[in-house]
């Protein structure tokens, strides 16, 4: 073995090592916390003008201000809510929800995808289908769900599982769909038959479509479970929804926007911090993030 | 056994054996009487350990053979008869990009179910083959062209592959980078034993590198002429010997393109 691997130290291999070196990229050193201010201040900056247009709108007294609070009261309630009991407790039913919903969705519409992608007969009957469903507002499936299942979270997972199932199956199918053919010639002609090719050369090849399905599924799931909450409202369930139709209820203005800011924070760090990063992540291992 | 002893001198083929025997091939595309026939009736053998260079104009369906012969494509009439694996290399170096440089050759190992050791000290071997110990953990994206195209070259070798099918590889490299991986091809080919059948339509290139060289017709693609290399290796693809070979060779194909300049 070790005459065969035997390498002349010769001008060929000085030449080969040398333009090896010459082609690498240079990529020059990065001040880490300079790139963190410089991606971080304009989102700060965007955050402080909302505030301001906000309370620019309370101070013209265009609502009173038990409709219409500024920031700062609403910021204080906040800060009181999230110490207190009941919104913690209200978060976390709204999150277990929000992720056995997401769940399901991700279950189900893994398989139809999968299905899909293997059946020719499959996919013309039904693949325009899926995207048709995408197109039904999710909550116009409540009074349908209500009378199927009744006031009850199965209605509520039912409607997340329509809402988000579809783009999750299409996200897998449009990955499966753009993989270069060179790619999937290249794992035939090394030896990928059946689950190998599947498990080493399709699905990983289809990862960032997939990714893209699951983030615009989760957009829906989080549309759909709060359309939910506010329509089927569980007694014994404080959930977040049923905080926003309460706090409506008792002209509690001040709590509601609170209620509303923390809707939003959910979803937006589902949304950048889970999946972006992995989205992140993968466009940078495949080299699609330009440095 | 080593990695890249691929010729083994017990189990392998004995030198001048036959390894690939194409014989009287058709191949056909398109609904039969309005089909377009690639392939005519085009018959061809390499011996083991040979480098054999298949040169022709476009439409003389090298890329279809290599395709038939790897098991690709399936052949319309004839016979295609190979003793030992054959592995296919194409112009792109067709990486995966999710893996890195070693992944991408472990990875007809793990097809091979190669326990986890072996893959691991045979991609080791492999990478110092190809000169790119060192890169192993870098990611297709991360290397030059031609850093890309010596990984899948590696990665072929690690399905122990006794035929080598390559198409075009170096087409899409610069000539300076091409000259160089011409001399890496040739030694791992004397070091590694492996037979070669390479597909190009640069008839340098071909002398540069073949034993011997086949020209293609085209539409539909036969065997219009052969020609041996007697040329002592390594070869300067600059020099006088080369060009005149390859000027030769030239003219034979430039017949063969005249032939088709009425439709």
């Amino acid at each position: 073995m070790a005459d065969v691997v035997r390498l002349p130290n010769g001008k060929l291999d000085q030449e080969i090592r040398g333009l090896d070196n010459l082609e690498l990229p240079l990529r020059p050193g990065v001040d880490r916390l300079r790139g963190l201010w410089s991606g971080l201040w304009p989102k700060v900056a965007a955050v402080g003008i909302v505030l301001l247009v906000w309370q620019l709108i309370v101070w013209a007294h265009v609502r009173p201000e038990y409709v219409l609070p500024g920031p700062v009261t609403v910021l204080e309630r906040l800060a009181a809510d999230v110490t207190g009991p009941d919104l913690p407790r209200a978060t976390l039913i709204t999150l277990q929800r929000a992720a056995l919903g997401f769940g399901l969705a991700l279950a189900i519409g893994t398989l139809l995808g999968l299905a899909i992608v293997r059946s020719r007969t499959l996919r013309s009957a039904v693949a325009s289908l899926i995207t048709g469903l995408q197109t039904m507002p999710s909550i116009a499936w409540f009074p349908l769900a209500i009378l199927l299942f009744g006031l009850n979270e199965t209605a509520i997972m039912f409607v997340i599982v329509l809402g988000a199932a579809p783009s999750i199956a299409n996200g897998l199918i449009a990955g499966v769909d753009q993989i270069p053919r060179i790619l999937l010639r290249a794992g035939q002609v090394l030896g990928a038959r059946g689950y190998d090719s599947y498990r080493h050369v399709i699905f990983p090849a289809a990862l960032p479509s997939f990714v893209t399905g699951l983030k615009q599924g989760w957009a829906f799931a989080w549309r759909s479970l709060m359309a939910g909450e506010l329509l089927v409202i569980i007694a014994a369930q404080q959930s977040i929804g049923v905080r926003l139709q309460f706090a409506r209820e008792f002209s509690d203005a001040p709590g509601l926007l609170a209620t509303m800011i923390v809707i939003l924070f959910i979803g937006i760090v589902v949304d950048l911090v889970l999946f972006g990063t992995l989205d992140r992540a993968i466009r940078r291992r495949w080299g699609l993030l330009g440095s | 056994m080593s990695a890249v002893a691929l010729a083994d001198p017990i189990q392998g083929p004995r030198p001048d054996e036959i390894v690939l025997s194409v014989r009287d091939v058709h191949k056909a595309y398109g609904p039969s009487g309005n089909h377009v026939l690639a392939l005519e009736g085009i018959s061809l053998e390499v011996r083991a350990g040979e480098f054999v260079c298949l040169v022709g104009a476009s439409g003389c369906g090298k890329t279809t053979l290599l395709n038939l012969v790897s098991g690709l494509d399936q052949l319309s009439r004839g016979q295609i008869r190979i003793s030992g694996r054959t592995s296919l290399l194409f112009q792109e170096a067709a990486l995966f990009p999710w893996l890195t440089a070693a992944q991408n050759i472990e990875l007809p190992l793990r097809f091979a179910k190669t326990p986890r050791g072996r893959r691991h000290t045979e991609v080791d071997e492999l990478l110092r083959l190809v000169r790119l110990d060192g890169f192993g953990d870098k990611r297709p994206h991360e290397l030059s062209g031609g850093m890309r195209q010596r990984v899948a070259v590696a990665r072929a070798l690690a399905q122990h592959a006794d035929i080598l099918l390559m198409d075009e590889p170096f087409g899409a490299l610069d000539a300076m980078t091409r000259d160089l991986l011409h001399d890496e091809v040739e030694r791992i080919w004397r070091e590694t034993g492996v037979t070669i059948v390479f597909v190009t339509h640069n008839v340098r290139e071909a002398v540069r590198l073949g034993d011997r060289i086949i020209v293609l017709t085209s539409r539909p693609g036969r065997v219009a002429e052969e020609f041996t290399v007697d040329l002592p290796r390594p070869r300067n693809i600059s020099g006088p010997e080369v060009a005149e070979l390859a000027y030769t060779v030239t003219e034979r194909l430039r017949a063969e393109v005249r032939r088709h300049a009425d439709g």
